[in-house]
């Protein structure tokens, strides 16, 4: 409710006027087209499963994780899916924070409809021992700036940190079959989530004249408009979710004048997630290469030690308490090692719950690596040997 | 559809007040205002404050729900999108710096208590008096084997087909409110609005049959 009211006081009658009278014209504030949408761009952290989209201004993360939970009683094969969402007020002074507002519980439901009764992502293949053992998939959105369209910014965001997310590959051994084995991504490669398809929510805003229909509303188009409606198509053309939370009324015609129109946007943006999936993968799978050949030698001495993350992360606070959640089995077998020859060289190796962590030189010098052409991987290699 | 019932005045404390029946869904609705703002820096000067609180009663399902701590999220969704829609249908500028209340709560819940709550919502605010452009009416409808079903219940929801939840307003003929969870087709979704149209339309001759049922019964005590 405060939320709404900030908005409201914000802008004054002049500027309204101008939106509405520009907008009679086909002219947007920013210079786009009413169906246009603002220039997107998808980064991937260094963590598997982390996100930051930006839609125009507004900037949206992602960060998803996992954890092995009992399921619940009436689904006992499936796995379970669970968004949070928090409104910081750093992006908007008018976010308290705390406990979600309105309109973050909004958001949160309407991912929430996309993601889970389409079936978009396949709880079956998340169930390791049925009525035991599944994998609870979190999903965390933080937004990071609110210049308007948080919930098209906040799905784009979502799904593309489920396609990056990787999750533990684990086997059942033991006596009776019944002991779950959890590997380290080192052991055996993490296994990716199964997505169906992928639901694109797309927000349009109304006015008080019924003509006027606007997708992807700035901030100021969102204080000015008198309606809004979010529908979640997947470029198949089903569509997944609408929502119309009530406000101005929209004659029928309109309503699916403007799912067509989605259509032809979901299927833009779902190529674009692609690409940008494709390309962190490709890039993660040329790091890959590098990181193995440095990270044989470093398993020789086989301590365990206390986990420090150290490397910045968008996650790592998040990693922490998950940890703390799983069961190791005894051989958990990571290690920290300082070389103090080279100063604040540090190395963390993962253990076998934490999936986001990556151990070796090369993958925390940064992406692409630049530095293992001028360090020289058995200087580091030498200290660390007669340390442990 | 299923056989509707609906009652004024269950509540008389409140401004007005309204039970309403779909099959076993029953929620009742209480509207007090508009009335002094009790907040005053949410008080506008040019329209009426709306607040909405929509609550299940433990007892409404099947086995008793113990109600979430931090304030349940489906909850304050759909108190956000009741809230929303009513505001739309009352000529809120007719009272600044004014309030008005509307606590829904849902005594049995059989499937469709979004719906009942709006159409509740809509009897209470008329036995209160507040000007408003049209009723607002709502319904579900759901798609089962290539079958669109009108007014789903708890049964046919948990089938896991879709569920659409659609508010309009009657008389001009516009949609307020639409949900939709679940996968569907563009071109059945639009049979499918076809349908809860006409659904919604027929509860909205019976709750006009209501009001001048009341209508009538307080000329009559009034001695007129």
């Amino acid at each position: 409710m405060e939320q709404r009211l900030a908005n409201c006081v914000q802008l004054t009658v002049n500027e309204k006027q101008f939106i509405e009278n520009a907008l009679l014209s086909e002219l947007r504030v920013d210079g786009r087209g009413p169906l246009e949408y603002r220039k997107l761009s998808i980064k991937f952290g260094k963590d598997d499963g982390s996100a930051e989209v930006q839609l125009g201004e507004t900037r949206v993360m992602s960060f998803v994780s996992a954890q092995l939970v009992q399921p619940y009683k009436d689904r006992p094969n499936e796995g379970t899916l669970s968004i949070f969402t928090e409104f910081s007020p750093m992006a908007d002074p008018s976010f308290e924070p705390g406990r979600p507002g309105e309109s973050a519980v909004e958001l949160g439901r309407i991912i929430d409809r996309g993601l889970r009764e389409s079936r978009a992502i396949d709880t079956e293949s998340l169930c390791i021992l049925s009525a035991k053992l599944v994998w609870a998939i979190r999903i965390d959105i933080h937004i990071l700036d609110n210049a308007g369209n948080l919930v098209d910014a906040a799905n784009i965001a979502a799904l593309a940190s489920l396609l990056t997310f990787r999750r533990p590959e684990c086997s059942l051994g033991g006596e009776d079959g019944q002991q779950v084995v959890v590997h380290p991504p080192e052991v055996r490669e993490p296994l990716p989530l199964i997505l169906h398809h992928l639901p694109v929510a797309v927000t349009f805003g109304f006015f008080s004249n019924e003509n006027l229909v606007v997708l992807d509303p700035t901030y100021h188009e969102e204080a000015v408009m008198t309606g809004r409606m979010t529908a979640t198509l997947n470029a198949n053309g089903d569509v997944c979710a609408i929502q119309k939370p009530g406000e101005q009324g929209i004659f029928q015609h309109i309503i699916m004048h403007c799912l067509k129109l989605a259509h032809v946007k979901a299927g833009d943006i779902t190529a674009k997630i692609k690409d940008a999936v494709e390309k962190h993968n490709n890039e993660r799978a040329l790091q890959k290469i590098k990181r193995r050949s440095s990270s044989v030698s470093v398993d020789v001495c086989g301590t365990t030690a206390r986990l420090r993350g150290k490397q910045n992360q968008s996650g790592g606070g998040k990693d922490n308490s998950h940890l703390d959640q799983l069961k190791p089995k005894d051989e958990a077998n990571f290690m920290e090692c300082d070389a103090t020859s080279s100063g604040q060289v540090q190395i963390n190796k993962k253990d076998e719950g934490s999936k986001n962590f990556t151990g070796g030189p090369s993958s925390w010098y940064g992406k692409k690596d630049p530095y293992s052409e001028c360090v020289n991987s058995d200087l580091l290699k030498a200290p660390m040997d007669s340390e442990c | 559809m299923r056989q509707i019932r609906a009652e004024i005045g269950a509540v008389s404390k409140a401004d007005g007040s309204a039970i309403f029946e779909m099959g076993n869904t029953k929620v009742i609705a209480a509207v007090y205002g508009p009335r002094e703002v009790q907040n005053r820096s949410q008080q506008m000067s040019d329209q009426t404050l709306v607040r909405c609180e929509y609550s299940m009663a433990n007892f409404s399902t099947g086995d008793r729900m113990r109600k979430p701590k931090g304030g349940d999220r489906r909850s304050t969704e759909i108190s956000l999108v009741i809230r929303q829609t009513v505001e739309a249908c009352i000529l809120t500028h007719l009272m600044p710096r004014s309030q008005i209340d509307i606590y829904v709560q849902v005594l049995q819940a059989d499937g469709g208590t979004r719906s009942a709550c709006i159409n509740a919502a809509t009897l209470a605010f008329a036995d209160a008096g507040i000007p408003m452009r049209d009723l607002v009416t709502s319904c579900s409808v759901g798609y089962l084997h290539s079958t669109p079903l009108l007014d789903l219940n708890y049964v046919e929801h948990s089938a896991g087909g879709p569920d659409v939840t659609v508010g309009i307003l009657p008389k001009l003929d516009k949609v307020t409110l639409l949900q939709m969870d679940s996968k569907l087709p563009i071109d059945i979704l639009e049979n499918v609005m076809q349908l809860s149209t006409e659904g919604c339309k027929a509860i909205a001759n019976y709750i006009r049959e209501i009001l001048l049922e009341n209508a009538k019964q307080l000329e009559y005590r009034r001695g007129v």
